[in-house]
């Protein structure tokens, strides 16, 4: 299979050959590479959709720096250390997330912030974005794999309920992404076609339920104003409406960088965060949007790769499950801007303007760096 | 138990990497649906979103043109556009108009006045983002702060506007009229295309007669707008063509002659260049000012000035009918000596009182012993009401009223004065279907001496002594000299349409004028005191007009109904008499005496225009110069 032979052949040291620089600051180049590239085009888009507020440049490098250094220190860790500390992490985070909806602290009828004295303000479910696909496969890894049905159940569990938890702030984004990354820990450690299957017939079942009993009115409202943006132009459909004519018009080159007129004659809303990606679409074009595109792939691919080779199955699951959370942010975010998802907040990874999903990012790569870099001598 | 069970490395690494392949071709299978989705919006419907995008971001406003300017005779500015700044609200913008506006009143100083005119018009019907002003005349403090505040307040522009300004406003309100906001009538029936731009249009006056020409042609821009409708930069523009700017036959020192001259009452001065038709002068005492009304006059302003008992609004130059009075008796001598209902050489014996046959009602004449025996020239120069009685049953009301419409009675004979009333010229039809009676002997003995039905304006009587001045020769009343644009004057001034009156013995033209002089120059004539002294030769006719009831609406005090219910007091003539350059008539409401009263303010408006402002005899052919012009 070419894609085994790929990996097969790019193993870091597999016949004992000297450790190289990389291993030994346990960094992944091809990855670094990647990152680094799509940091720096990003902090360029972010200036055309601040409206050329350097300033807000400034602080979004900061941030990513901070970010950064996050990806460092994660990366020195050994994976076992990331295995040992998860069901204490996950009770921490449990026990934050409730803290949070009694005491949480926050805008627009949402808590999702927790102010502790002497730290920093810090959204829990944000670490929970880390900690849930590490405790479900610190559970699962226990066992044999493929699961037994039990252990699926509980491993769903281990995920439902920090899910839970997070919608009641509300913020649907986080507790979608939060889910599939545990979702995916149990996709990748085998959860058997059959039991995929029947989940996926129960969620068909109970979609119209949730509509009624469970989803908000402004939900509600964001799923409607998708199907017909037009139904409310000044309102509700005007982000979709206003997006989609960014992208749409920035044609096959764009319209160049800072001459994007839709952004910065104040058309498209949230430039500079969550539809950034229609400031990129409105000033390079089809082209720009392509090589974009292509860079988020070509880190999807490198990261499933790290997942693949990686030696445990702790391991394993916990790259592919945060690989594939990357994949969704891409995913919902230009699938929202481009009129093809609901709105949900969803930030284009790495390129948004926000520190908090940064860092989180950043820190899931320093896993797999971490994941990529810690081989012991055995033989495969 | 440590660290796992015994497990299967290598199946589980396979079962791994397995699901792995799986995700790997979701993953490329949704960043392949994106890229198409990204194919369908930027490549297949591109046009569309372009169309889109452009039409947010460029829109195309129409730029109104300039409106004209006024001047009078001698180039003196009348009507001009001054640069106003005013805070202008788009309500389609705004995103709550109770906060804004509550905001507004912390930024800047908002009236209830202005609150309640902003409040009217957003309620009236308006071109859809078609701003609305609140507040005008902002001070540079004021736009200062609006700046600062501008990002709180989407929907809020500070705008430039040409406003019309009248520098003498109150001196002219009733010549120029005035512009004002257009209304919901005027929306309807005004050119929508050309107009797009404007907030302004003529209501009265010069300003309505001519609001094509003064107006101009609307231009457009594209213009570069934000989100928030605020213009950023204008793309393309086609200018608009400015309005042109008039002159006017009005000498603005005797106009403001003439007002002086009735400050403080009640009447109307109308002087006329004979030779031109030319209106010189048109003042109606009390004026108001004008200013007021081009912006929005607001509702106590406009209460006041609508409820003051001297009217002010009231154009009584050209609206005021008034029994003409004795002031008809120069065009009746005309209409007696023509129809052969008399003769120079007749005299009648006056006792004081006429008769229509011996057992009928007195007719007094105003001097209660009689004239004597009279001629017609002493008919004329001493106002014998005996004589006039008595030529006016020969001639009889057809005979009459036929010769009084060729002086333009019963018509509003005017080229460009917008509002003139036609007064009314009775006749025996006019009795029928108004009063539904048969035309009586007794109204024929009443319209001899200017009462009973009869009524006229101060601008008619100017018109018709005009026509004596001229010796028959017609000129209509106008107001517009020349056009300083393109436009020919007579392309935009209504074309004549009276014939000349031609006598069966044209010299009857010299005996009437004879006869008014006589009334200024004889030794017994009724305004020989208004003429003592003058260095040149002038004829007239005194008049007065009776009072006869007052409105029932209308209150007075005891002193001020004694006051006003006196005479009327009217004078018609002009000078000097052989090459007359100025025809004026004058009525002073409650003035009393024809002789006392308006004769005087006649004699001071001859003396401006012939003496101070020297149209004297040396001026003669720059007339004649001017009226080639003017035709």
């Amino acid at each position: 299979m070419a894609l085994k032979d790929l990996m097969d052949s790019g193993s870091a040291n597999p016949l004992g050959r000297p450790r190289s620089i990389w291993t030994t600051l346990h960094l992944d180049p091809v990855l670094l590479v990647l990152l680094l590239l799509l940091i720096c085009s990003g902090l360029f888009v972010l200036y055309s959709g601040a409206d050329r507020n350097i300033e807000v440049v400034k602080a979004q490098g900061i941030r990513m720096t901070i970010a950064f250094v996050v990806m460092l220190v994660f990366a020195q860790l050994d994976p076992a250390v990331f295995r040992r500390w998860a069901p204490w992490l996950y009770v921490v985070g449990l026990i934050a997330l409730a803290a949070v909806l009694v005491a949480g602290v926050g805008a627009k009828g949402a808590q999702r912030w927790l102010a502790i004295p002497g730290l920093p303000r810090f959204q829990p479910s944000e670490l929970m974005k880390l900690v849930v696909p590490m405790m479900a496969a610190w559970y699962l890894s226990r066992h044999y794999l493929p699961p037994r049905f039990s252990h699926v159940a509980v491993g769903l569990g281990i995920v439902l309920l920090p899910m839970g938890m997070i919608i009641e702030q509300p913020d649907l984004g986080t507790s979608l992404l939060v889910g599939l990354a545990g979702i995916f820990v149990v996709f990748f450690a085998g959860m058997s076609w059959k039991l995929i299957s029947a989940v996926f017939a129960m969620v068909s079942v109970s979609a119209p339920l949730m509509w009624f009993f469970v989803m908000r009115d402004y939900q509600k409202q964001r799923v409607l104003t998708l199907l017909d943006p037009q139904s409310d132009p000044l309102g509700a459909g005007w982000n979709i409406i206003q997006s989609k004519t960014a992208i749409g018009s920035g044609g096959l080159e764009g319209k160049g960088w800072l001459l994007g007129t839709q952004s910065h004659l104040e058309f498209l809303p949230e430039s500079h965060t969550d539809f950034i990606v229609a400031v990129l679409a409105e000033e390079f074009g089809f082209i720009g949007m392509g090589l974009l595109l292509t860079t988020y792939f070509l880190i999807i691919l490198r990261c499933l790769y790290i997942a693949a080779t990686a030696q445990d199955s702790f391991s394993r699951l916990v790259a592919g499950a945060l690989t594939m959370t990357f994949f969704i942010y891409v995913f919902v975010n230009v699938g929202m801007v481009s009129g093809l998802l609901p709105v949900v907040g969803v930030p284009l990874p790495l390129i948004s303007y926000g520190g908090t999903s940064s860092v989180t990012l950043m820190a899931a790569f320093g896993v797999l760096m971490s994941i990529h870099t810690h081989r012991r001598m055995l033989a495969a | 138990m440590p660290w796992g069970e015994f497990k299967d490395t290598a199946a589980e690494r396979r079962l791994f990497q397995r699901r792995a392949l799986v995700m790997l071709t979701v993953v490329v299978l949704a960043l392949g649906g994106l890229m198409a989705r990204m194919y369908q919006l930027q490549i297949v419907e591109n046009d569309t979103y372009t169309t889109l995008s452009d039409k947010n971001r460029v829109q195309v406003q129409s730029v109104p043109p300039p409106r004209g300017l006024i001047y009078d005779r001698n180039g003196a500015l009348l009507a001009e556009n001054r640069p106003v700044f005013s805070v202008t609200i788009v309500p389609e913008r705004v995103e709550g108009m109770d906060d804004t506006l509550s905001e507004l009143e912390g930024i800047i100083n908002v009236s209830d006045q202005d609150l309640e005119r902003f409040d009217r018009r957003l309620h009236e019907p308006r071109r859809p983002y078609q701003e609305i002003p609140l507040r005008y005349d902002l001070t540079e403090e004021e736009i200062a702060k609006l700046a600062v505040h501008r990002h709180e307040l989407p929907g809020v522009e500070v705008k430039a506007e040409l406003v019309r300004y009248y520098p003498h406003s109150v001196l002219t309100s009733h010549v120029l009229g005035y512009v004002g906001r257009i209304n919901r009538e005027e929306l309807q029936n005004i050119d929508a295309v050309n107009y797009a731009g404007t907030n302004y249009i003529g209501k009265s006056g010069i300003e309505k007669f001519y609001e094509k020409t003064l107006h101009g042609k609307v231009g457009y821009q594209h213009v570069e707008t934000n989100a928030r409708g605020r213009i950023l930069r204008v793309l393309e523009r086609e200018n608009p063509v400015p309005g042109e700017d008039l002159q006017l036959q009005l000498d603005l020192r005797l106009q403001k002659k003439a007002y002086e001259l009735l400050d403080g009452r009640r009447g109307a001065v109308v002087a006329i260049e004979p030779k031109t038709g030319g209106i010189l002068a048109l003042a109606s005492v009390p004026g108001f000012d004008t200013n007021k009304f081009v912006t929005g006059i607001s509702v106590d302003d406009y209460r006041e000035l609508r409820e003051s008992k001297d009217k002010p609004l009231f154009n009584r130059a050209l609206r005021g009918q008034y029994p003409p009075g004795s002031t008809l008796k120069p065009m009746l001598a005309v209409a007696a000596l023509d129809s052969g209902a008399t003769t120079r050489t007749k005299k009648i014996w006056d006792p004081g009182y006429f008769q229509l046959n011996d057992t009928g009602r007195r007719y007094r004449d105003w001097k209660r012993w009689g004239h004597g025996w009279v001629d017609l020239k002493k008919a004329i120069a001493q106002s014998c009401d005996t004589y006039f009685y008595g030529v006016a049953v020969d001639m009889g009301v057809d005979t009459m009223s036929g010769y009084l419409s060729s002086f333009g009675f019963g018509e509003d004979a005017t080229l460009d004065v917008s509002g003139a009333l036609s007064g009314l010229l009775p006749s025996r039809e006019w009795k029928r279907a108004a009063r539904k009676e048969p035309w009586y002997p007794g109204d024929s003995v009443n319209l001899g001496i200017g009462q009973g039905f009869m009524l006229a304006t101060p601008l008619q009587l100017a018109t018709a002594t005009a026509l004596i001045a001229n010796r028959g020769q017609w000129v209509e009343p106008r107001l517009l000299k020349d056009v300083l644009g393109d436009d020919p004057v007579n392309k935009v001034l209504p074309p004549e349409t009276h014939e000349p009156l031609k006598l069966k013995n044209p010299s009857d033209w010299e005996y009437v004028v004879d006869s008014m002089a006589e009334v200024m120059e004889g030794a017994h004539g009724t305004a020989r005191r208004a003429a003592q002294g003058a260095p040149y030769r002038m004829a007239g006719k005194t008049g007065t007009a009776q009072v006869y009831s007052l409105e029932e609406d209308e209150e007075y005090d005891a002193n001020e109904i004694r006051e006003r219910l006196r005479d009327h007091a009217l004078f018609v003539g002009f000078a000097p008499v052989d090459d007359p350059k100025i025809v004026v008539s004058v009525i002073v409401e409650n003035g009393g005496s024809g002789s006392g009263t308006a004769a005087p303010v006649a004699r001071a408006m001859f003396d401006t225009w012939l003496l101070d402002l020297k149209h004297g005899e040396d001026s003669g052919k720059v007339s004649m110069a001017d009226t080639k012009g003017a035709n």
